[in-house]
């Protein structure tokens, strides 16, 4: 007992004051990459390198399209290191959970020199458009009064649907003492008839389709569903097969998706905060705002 | 045993010559691996003999090879602690009859592994025990997803009937507790079905494969580059152990060696991720007999470890850091030196949190002879790593086949016979300190060179294994290169896959409420084993 004692004043206050003080994010993690799409010559050597097709080029004619997903990224880097022009910097940024699927997609398209190197940028479209464009007024007062009811206190049932367990290793870290979650009125429990909030994990295999759809019911309403991980929004690097159906929203509709592989415990805070309301999204159209690129 | 003894024993080529079995063909293919092949006829007794003297059957699996016009083969990989060299032993299935012998009946060990070849490949392993589907859930179509005419983005229509059909819980006051897929805690999916006598279990069934993703298949479609990817998302805590398993095939395959100093950064990361998870084991597992604040200690010194690993590869699970031909970015001497400084606060704060853990005597009483596993069932059973040294099991790849810079850092594996949740937890104490001598090692001899070579692009039809022992086991990876780059075939052996039935058998008369403590002393990867 003494020892235990000793130890807890000996260690003092380990909890981190992020989202109400800024996060102290080590020099050498990996963000989001950052594209310089008015200046970028040559998109090829990226999306070659690129492991999930997170950069993807379409050629036509005389014309390029390239399609950035940052739901299909897994921060990686080896996009940064392939082009050798400056065009595509890794950022510290982390923050990059939102509320609509398009909002992680930007399409650039750009003319052509005969020499296949990208002449000019004509045009740049960072976002989808989406159905629930129409539907903005009335989802926002939905969403206000869920935010209203669910907003001081929330518990999360984690359901894994098939993931590789890193995400799961990064939602755990959440209840320790570090990022402790129940100082924000949050808590993991072990039904989802006790839930708010599903935090799902993916990509969704055949065999968690039908558990998943289960949880999604045995949830009273209102409830949220935060798909987490490059495989939770769209299947990853595994992709859609015989065994995957691919994201989470394939199966149940989806509030906010938090990218990553597998995002940190920070990021994770962001979107479960941008879900309640209790935080503003930072990705606006396809485009990360935050903090300068270190390198 | 010690490494001069092991030296001293026999070698593969003289339990060649003495075990009397005919082998097709025998080559020594590289350092790391002998290449044989043998009569289907012989498969039984092949392995009968190899057993008897002393080799271990690591790993079976199938290929198909009708784009090259020969059917399928069988592998089976064998171990010895005699020789530094991994032995594959093939046979070919004539294909008019696509059935294979079964050797699961005198070797248990390989039970899922003969199955998994069922489902995938379409193959009957005759004579097997239970030759039940495993690999695919009873409700999936008559399908063969590894198969080279099966292809990969199939839409299988939707599943109907039971998942599995378990055994009956009968018997006046026996019931069942059927739990998961979806579990109560933030852990993976899978099916528990307990049959309970009061409080005590009776026996517990299986079901595994919900997180079946298909990894094996999935690989043939990738570029090695991009593989190495994959590779590291099959199991999320093993990701640098499974990646490096990966590229040390490509290497072999290319009969590469990597630079000094990648070898030495590679053990570095390998003992980090093995560091992080033992600690957060240990921690979990003082959770699950309700001492909280021992966890809160250990969560924290694994956060401690995660931030090295940020600083040293900026990702907090080691994900791409390696790289086929060595490590991806060098360090520069200021993370060198966070990392020094950061393990030199973790050891005296670890040796802390032990203090606390071993001060506590109720916590002793609900470790000690808890999850029993026996040394015997352990070794028929072919259990790996931390479970199987907590059972006698005197084998760790590190020692017996080193590979980065392992073959500097001679050590004593430890090893304990009780087999109880305390020595799985002992075990990774133990293992914890090793770790942190081993990467001191590796700081102080961190001398310059280059961290990458090059790997010249791989003609088709190289063959080669990779092996690593992550913080959980043995990780295998086998690979066939392909055309343009691909692989043809990667099989991918993670230590869970042999250690499931391991924990069946450490349950059995223990309490339900003893079940997750239990679970956690063997902390089984779901995704590595359904993959």
């Amino acid at each position: 007992m003494f020892h235990i004692f000793k130890k807890a004043a000996q260690t003092r206050l380990v909890t981190i004051g992020y989202p109400q003080e800024p996060a102290r994010i080590p020099g050498h993690f990996r963000g989001a990459p950052r594209f310089e799409f008015s200046g970028w010559r040559d998109a090829r050597p990226a999306a070659d390198a690129c492991p999930t097709g997170a950069i993807a080029i379409e050629k036509s004619a005389e014309r390029r399209r390239v399609t950035i997903d940052y739901g299909l990224c897994i921060y990686c880097g080896q996009c940064a290191e392939a082009d050798r022009s400056g065009a595509v910097k890794i950022t510290r940024d982390f923050e990059l959970a939102v509320r609509e699927r398009g909002d992680l997609i930007t399409i650039a398209e750009y003319l052509l020199e005969p020499d296949g190197m990208q002449k000019t940028l004509a045009s740049l479209h960072k976002g989808l458009p989406s159905e629930n464009d129409l539907l903005e007024p009335l989802e926002h007062k939905v969403q206000e009064r869920i935010h209203k009811i669910l907003g001081r206190s929330l518990a999360i049932r984690e359901v894994d649907a098939g993931s590789c367990n890193g995400c799961e290793i990064e939602i755990g870290a959440l209840n320790n003492p570090v990022y402790d979650l129940e100082r924000l009125g949050i808590h993991f429990v072990a039904s989802p008839r006790h839930a708010d909030m599903l935090l799902v994990t993916g990509p969704v295999t055949r065999n968690m389709e039908l558990a998943l759809a289960k949880t999604y019911r045995a949830t009273p309403e209102p409830k949220l569903v935060v798909a987490v991980g490059a495989c939770g929004i769209s299947g990853g690097i595994f992709g859609r097969n015989y065994a995957t159906v691919g994201g989470v929203d394939t199966v149940v509709p989806v509030d906010v998706f938090i990218p990553g592989c597998p995002p940190r415990p920070h990021a994770l805070l962001h979107g479960i905060l941008l879900a309640l309301g209790r935080m503003e999204q930072r990705v606006t159209k396809g485009h990360s705002a935050s903090s300068e690129p270190f390198r | 045993m010690t490494l001069p003894s092991l030296l001293s024993a026999l070698q593969f080529d003289e339990v060649r010559q003495r075990c009397g079995i005919v082998f097709v063909e025998w080559r020594v293919a590289n350092d790391a691996e002998i290449h044989a092949e043998v009569a289907i006829d012989d498969v039984r007794p092949m392995v009968a003999a190899l057993i008897e003297y002393g080799c271990r059957l690591a790993a079976v699996f199938a290929e198909d090879r009708s784009n090259a016009d020969s059917g399928f083969l069988i592998y089976y990989v064998f171990e010895s602690l005699r020789d530094q060299r991994f032995l594959l032993v093939r046979t070919s299935i004539p294909l008019n009859s696509p059935a294979f012998p079964s050797v699961a009946a005198e070797v248990p060990a390989v039970n899922w592994q003969e199955r998994e070849i069922q489902d995938w490949f379409g193959l009957v392993a005759e004579g097997h025990p239970n030759p039940r589907r495993v690999a695919l859930h009873d409700n999936w179509p008559e399908i063969h997803p590894l198969r080279k005419d099966f292809p990969i983005d199939t839409v299988l229509p939707p599943f109907e009937g039971e998942q599995h059909v378990y055994r009956p819980t009968l018997g006046e006051g026996v019931f069942q507790i059927p739990v998961g897929p979806v579990h109560a805690g933030i852990i993976e999916p899978g099916h528990f079905n307990f049959a309970v006598a009061g409080e005590p279990i009776l026996y517990l069934q299986l079901r595994m494969f919900y997180t079946h993703k298909g990894i094996e298949k999935r690989f043939e479609q990738l570029p090695i580059n991009r593989a190495v990817y994959l590779a590291e998302s099959i199991s999320g805590d093993s990701s640098f152990s499974h990646g490096t398993a990966f590229c040390q095939a490509i290497e072999r395959a290319a009969g590469v060696e990597i630079p000094t100093r990648a070898k030495r950064m590679r053990t570095v990361l390998l003992e980090l991720e093995r560091l992080y998870n033992h600690v957060g084991d240990i921690g979990a597992i003082a959770t699950d007999v309700g001492f909280g604040v021992a966890n809160a200690h250990a969560s924290r010194l694994r956060e401690l470890i995660l931030s090295v690993n940020e600083e040293l590869s900026g990702s907090r699970l080691l994900r791409g850091v390696v790289c086929p031909g060595g490590v991806r970015h060098d360090w520069e001497p200021q993370q060198v030196e966070y990392c020094a400084e950061a393990l030199g606060r973790f050891e005296w704060e670890f040796a802390d949190l032990m203090q606390i853990i071993d001060g506590s005597d109720s916590t002793r009483d609900r470790l000690e002879r808890t999850g029993f596993l026996d040394p015997q069932k352990a070794r028929d059973l072919g259990i790996v790593g931390v479970a199987g040294r907590a059972s006698g099991i005197d084998r760790d790849l590190r020692r017996d086949h080193p590979y980065a810079a392992y073959d500097e850092v001679p050590f004593e594996v430890p090893v304990y016979q009780e087999g109880d949740v305390l020595r799985r937890m002992r075990v990774r104490v133990d293992e914890t300190l090793l770790s942190l001598w081993i990467i001191r090692e590796m700081l102080t001899k961190l001398i310059p060179g280059p961290h990458c070579v090059a790997i010249p692009p791989l003609p088709p039809d190289c063959v080669a294994i990779g092996a690593v022992e992550g913080w959980r086991g043995e990780i295998l990876h086998w690979i066939r290169t392909g055309s343009h780059g691909r692989l043809e075939r990667c099989k991918i052996k993670d230590p869970s896959l042999n250690n499931w039935p391991a924990l069946v058998e450490a349950v059995q008369g223990n309490i339900v409420p003893d079940f997750p403590v239990i679970n956690k002393s063997f902390n089984l990867s779901y995704s590595g084993t359904d993959r």
